[in-house]
């Protein structure tokens, strides 16, 4: 019986031949990351074992991206008590300021995570970078603790299931469209703890950033991990980012899986995420008419490279709907100036939107964009949990950047061709 | 270990921004913590819950961000067991790093809010009036690391050795 690719990145960090899903294994770790709201926890952790050191001053990653540029006291407070502990210990991987984006689309873009890697996040997004055939996991901040000081972790070996896509994507769908559906499709809980496995022609066309966001929203059916086999354009983007060796492993064709999909890519539409839960998949079509008060473009999941260029082919020579605040967050400093220099930010300036510097911010509800009790956003970010932009009783919409952007200009829910 | 405590139900997929919204994770302190948890859905639970009481929820409990300030907030109610019918991941390992119990078993149905059930957390067995009801067993590393002390005591001993 042959392995996954999960499996076997698994097995080379614990020095192991084969692992078996469902067993309990340790493995070393490539990464361990945290933020500026789970690292603290880590630290007070860190200082009740009485540890010395991080294992690795390399392997150590903080990112201060949350609730930053500090939205009060109690967090600047938070950042100053991460940024003293990496100057104490040595951290090399400490980002803040005009170095500082949001954590899953800088850490990649740094190099800092290459193909069969183990990384560790405190974080749930952690998951991004199995776009780059890694195996990456978000954990609470106890557990990154253990991984910060030992360099290893103790992980139970995932079932996976696989995901076949195949056929052509329709015009203005994206990543979003096709993880969207997969949620819709099995639920929030449909892959729980398991390894969501992306494979097919149809997935060697997306593009490097749709597949972080695929990736990314892996936890949002459950999954433990989600990946992505090493191909051309795997190798391309981390050309030139890449500053240490790394492996590619690849699934074998008899690996076992739990479950196997097939979808029909040019079966699937743009998709829209319904409160309250990221299951809750509706055409955008079946939304007519749904008025919104705010659009976020922005987030892990969607504030890269690719977002901005269809926010911006939508976005040029129109105006944002009267009453509508359109958010748009690039989500690293190097997308914010690819974006200034390729002239979007004077499209989305004239268009009326407001340009955030990258963070977090209104996604979790934490600033730059909360939302008042009734209102209604559509939001290219990750989850529309009650009140998870601002108010108990606000909604959020979660789609991808084409109908973010139709929906600021039309002030109701719409598909992108409704404005072109 | 038994336990003896007033039941509160919460339903599927109680997710971690219901737990604790994320707008509060400025805060460290436990206390400050527990007196927001559940918020969006049950304002007024931090100060209904006593010390004792127990959670019984549906499927995938815990879903959502990786923020250990749920199970703290949880905690720091004096809640220590929530029973549902499955858990989310994160919020497993956080649970057990945190000293939070938690057991498997899809009674949601059988139990009305307000009752109260005895539990005794090591066999898993889950007392309702007459009938007995057995947890899905917890996993024999997650009872190595509990008997350790959680993760930061096991890491403690691992550090002196």
């Amino acid at each position: 019986m042959g392995m996954t690719i999960t499996e076997k990145i698994l097995a080379y960090h614990s020095d192991r031949d084969v692992v078996e899903p469902g067993e309990i294994i340790e493995a070393r770790i490539d990464l361990a990351l945290a933020n500026d709201i789970t690292a603290p926890l880590s630290l007070e952790e860190f200082e009740k074992v009485g540890a010395k050191k991080v294992f690795d001053t390399e392997k150590v990653a903080f990112v201060l991206d949350h609730f930053t540029p500090n939205k009060d006291i109690l967090s600047a407070h938070n950042c100053k008590k991460i940024r003293e502990f990496s100057k104490k210990y040595g951290i090399k991987n400490f980002f803040e300021g005009g170095r500082c984006g949001i954590e899953h689309a800088l850490i990649p873009e740094e190099g800092l995570v290459l193909p069969g890697d183990v990384v560790i996040g405190a974080d749930s997004h952690t998951c991004t970078y199995g776009a780059l055939g890694a195996f990456a996991t978000g954990m609470g901040s106890t557990d990154i603790t253990y991984g910060m000081v030992t360099g290893k972790i103790w992980l139970k070996v995932p079932e996976s299931i696989k995901f076949v896509c195949y056929g052509k994507w329709q015009r203005w769908v994206t990543g979003k469209d096709l993880i969207l559906h997969i949620i819709g499709m099995i639920g929030v809980d449909g892959a729980l703890y398991g390894a969501m496995e992306f494979d097919g022609e149809a997935i060697s066309d997306l593009s490097m950033d749709s597949r972080f966001t695929v990736a990314n929203m892996a936890i949002e059916a459950g999954g433990k991990n989600g990946i992505f086999k090493v191909d051309e354009k795997t190798l391309e983007y981390i050309k030139g980012r890449s500053k240490r060796p790394y492996r590619v492993f690849e699934s074998d064709p008899d690996g076992r899986y739990k479950e196997a999909y097939e979808i029909d890519a040019s079966k699937i539409g743009l998709n829209v995420a319904c409160p309250s839960l990221p299951s809750n998949v509706k055409p955008v079509e079946a939304l007519k008419g749904v008025e919104i008060d705010q659009a976020v473009i922005g987030s892990c999941t969607n504030g890269r490279m690719e977002d901005l260029e269809i926010a911006a082919r939508i976005l040029k020579g129109k105006k944002v709907a009267d009453g509508v605040r359109c958010i748009i967050i690039p989500a690293t400093p190097k997308i914010y100036r690819e974006a200034l220099t390729r002239g979007f930010f004077e499209i989305f300036l004239d268009a009326g939107c407001i340009i955030s510097p990258p963070t977090c911010g209104p996604c979790l509800g934490g600033h730059m964009g909360v939302l008042a009790k009734g209102e209604k956003a559509i939001a290219t970010t990750n989850r529309n949990f009650i009140g998870r932009m601002g108010h108990p009783e606000s909604e959020v919409y979660l789609s991808g950047a084409s109908v973010a952007a139709a929906s600021a200009i039309k002030g109701t829910i719409s598909h992108p061709e409704e404005v072109l | 270990m038994e336990l003896k405590g007033r039941i509160w139900k919460f339903g599927d997929n109680i997710d971690t921004d219901i737990i604790i919204p994320a707008r509060y994770l400025s805060l460290t302190d436990p206390k400050a913590l527990g007196e927001h948890c559940m918020e969006p859905i049950a304002p007024n639970f931090h100060k209904d819950a006593k010390p004792g009481d127990i959670i019984v929820a549906g499927s995938n409990f815990g879903c959502g961000s990786s923020r250990e300030h749920a199970p703290i907030a949880i905690l720091a109610l004096g809640i220590p067991l929530v029973i549902a019918k499955s858990f989310a991941r994160i919020f497993y390992r956080n649970a057990f790093n945190k000293g939070l119990a938690l057991l498997e078993a899809d009674i949601f149905d059988d139990v009305k809010e307000g009752e109260t059930i005895e539990v005794d957390i090591s066999s898993g067995t889950i007392k309702l009036g007459t009938k007995v009801v057995k947890a899905k067993p917890i996993p024999p590393f997650m009872e190595e690391l509990i008997e350790a002390g959680g993760l930061i005591n096991y890491l403690k001993k691992k550090l002196e050795e």
